[in-house]
């Protein structure tokens, strides 16, 4: 397969970006999109020229690691993949590849492709864990969950934090990075105690981050690649609104 | 009332608002689509219905600043989101598709000042009369001043137009509505997006019926 990649580069925070363009050839169906990437670094180093700069761990998409805008789409065009899961064989018959940054201004461009994600560390650092130890386990029915509920749960759970949801909105709302790891502990017995404090803290720091507004398109969701529901925004907006009517808190 | 002003200021807060006012004007939508209606019942009926609306007084006076309220809160939350979204993303994108946002979504901020801009335009037109001094001499015939205002084609054209962006901004608005209220449930969502998109259509019919049937001479 040929390619005529354009990638956003970008020497640091402060530099102003701009997209180049690079021939590519004889790149195998087989690879992934980030070992495309890789062929086309080492093209660059055997040149002189700076690799580009990507994000990337596991390459197994469990980590949230890489990231990029890849012809319009984050990840890509395949449906709940990740950008290291996707491969070159579903991009047949695309001739020319745009790949730029995850662009909000709550993830700012460390270089090129790479994009400082910390903002939803610090919303976790808000309120989203459980404060007391849970112990050990204990007796499986000593805590009954329903079914549905921890279904519910454990899909909100698989939320990598990769931030393709705000990369996806045209508003660069965080919400579905939210709502997921509100809903979590919303519908488990364990996060109970602390629902309300919860939402609040995560709700105000998500704010200050410089996050945009949900204004309720659907986009993050077809673009998730753990294919996170927008239930789960409705669920946040009904635990703000619980927090701010029924609870206790002040 | 500090809890109340803190949380309704964050961006959850801020859309809440945007969610019950728009109900709201949703609401005084219907009853006021029902009001003109009236209209094709013939002079009597629509001028009984504005000669008994006058009537009431004080009481007209507090609907109308209630609505003047609602509307400056959806107006003034509709700003301040906006500013706020765009701040969000200051470099755009080179390339970005868009795979599920709709067209009715992305053109909320044009409807709505769209709408702002018709609302305007019609208080003028109906109600203050200010550039429109002929209307004053009917002596509360509002039937004929509809029928005489909209035999002037540009201006039922431009009612017609400005019913359907509004209607274009229902269709997003009335199902998002449930949404930012925390409304979702697999049993109803169906109901709730066929609901909304079905009353913002009907909204739109009804009131482009009005100038419709005037500027093609239906009723004289
Ligand atoms: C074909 C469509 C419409 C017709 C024929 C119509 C007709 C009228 C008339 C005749 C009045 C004046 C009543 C009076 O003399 O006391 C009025 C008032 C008003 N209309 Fe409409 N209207 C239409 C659509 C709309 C729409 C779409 C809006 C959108 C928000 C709207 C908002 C208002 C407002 C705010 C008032 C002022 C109420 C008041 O008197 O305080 N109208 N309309
Ligand atoms: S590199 Fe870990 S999810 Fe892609």
């Amino acid at each position: 397969m040929d390619f005529k990649v354009h990638v956003w580069r970008q020497k640091n925070r402060n530099s102003q970006g701009k997209m180049v363009t690079y021939e590519l050839a004889n790149i195998s169906e087989e690879m992934s999109f980030l070992e495309m990437l890789d062929v086309l670094n080492e093209q660059l180093i055997g040149r002189n020229e700076e690799p580009i700069a990507f994000d990337h761990d596991c390459r197994e998409g469990i980590c949230g690691a890489c990231s990029a805008v890849i012809n319009g789409v984050p990840h890509g065009p395949e449906h709940g993949t990740t950008t290291c899961q996707l491969h070159m064989r579903s991009l047949k018959g695309v001739r020319e590849l745009f790949v730029e940054p995850f662009r909000s201004r709550a993830f700012p461009i460390i270089k090129d492709l790479v994009v400082d994600r910390s903002a939803f560390d610090r919303i976790i650092s808000a309120g989203g864990y459980v404060s007391v130890n849970a112990g050990s386990a204990q007796d499986a029915n000593n805590l009954p969950v329903p079914k549905e509920a921890a279904d519910k749960s454990f899909d909100a759970a698989t939320c990598i934090g990769c931030g393709a949801c705000v990369a996806a909105c045209k508003n660069a709302s965080a919400m579905l990075f939210v709502s997921a790891k509100i809903s979590q502990l919303a519908l488990l017995p364990q996060g109970d105690p602390e629902r309300d404090r919860r939402v609040s803290k995560m709700v105000k720091q998500m704010d200050e981050e410089g996050f945009g507004n949900c204004t309720n398109t659907y986009e993050c969701e077809a673009a998730c690649p753990k294919e996170i529901s927008v239930e789960n925004i409705a669920r946040l907006n009904c635990e703000f609104l619980r927090s701010t009517f029924i609870s206790n808190e002040e | 009332m500090g809890w109340l002003t803190t949380k309704m200021n964050s961006s959850v807060g801020q859309k809440v608002v945007m969610a019950i006012t728009g109900l709201m004007l949703f609401g005084f939508l219907i009853v006021h689509l029902l009001g003109n209606l009236s209209f094709f019942r013939g002079p009597e009926a629509i001028n009984g219905y504005a000669a008994t609306l006058h009537s009431l007084g004080a009481l007209v006076w507090v609907a109308r600043f209630m609505l003047l309220g609602i509307f400056v809160a959806h107006l003034s939350m509709a700003i301040k989101l906006t500013i706020s979204n765009r701040a969000a993303r200051p470099v755009p994108y080179v390339n970005k598709i868009f795979q599920k946002t709709s067209v009715a979504s992305r053109l909320m901020v044009i409807t709505g000042l769209m709408i702002l801009f018709f609302v305007l335009f019609h208080l003028n037109h109906y109600t203050l009369k200010w550039t429109y001094p002929e209307f004053n001499d009917l002596d509360g015939d509002v039937y004929r001043m509809i029928i005489m205002g909209f035999s002037q084609p540009l201006t039922a054209l431009f009612y017609i137009l400005a019913i359907i962006l509004l209607g274009v901004h229902l269709y997003h608005g009335l199902p998002s509505t449930a949404q930012s209220l925390g409304i979702y449930h697999k049993k109803y969502n169906c109901a709730i997006v066929f609901l909304g998109r079905f009353f913002a259509v009907v909204i739109a019919i009804g009131y482009i019926s009005i100038p419709l049937s005037v500027l093609f001479g239906i009723i004289k």
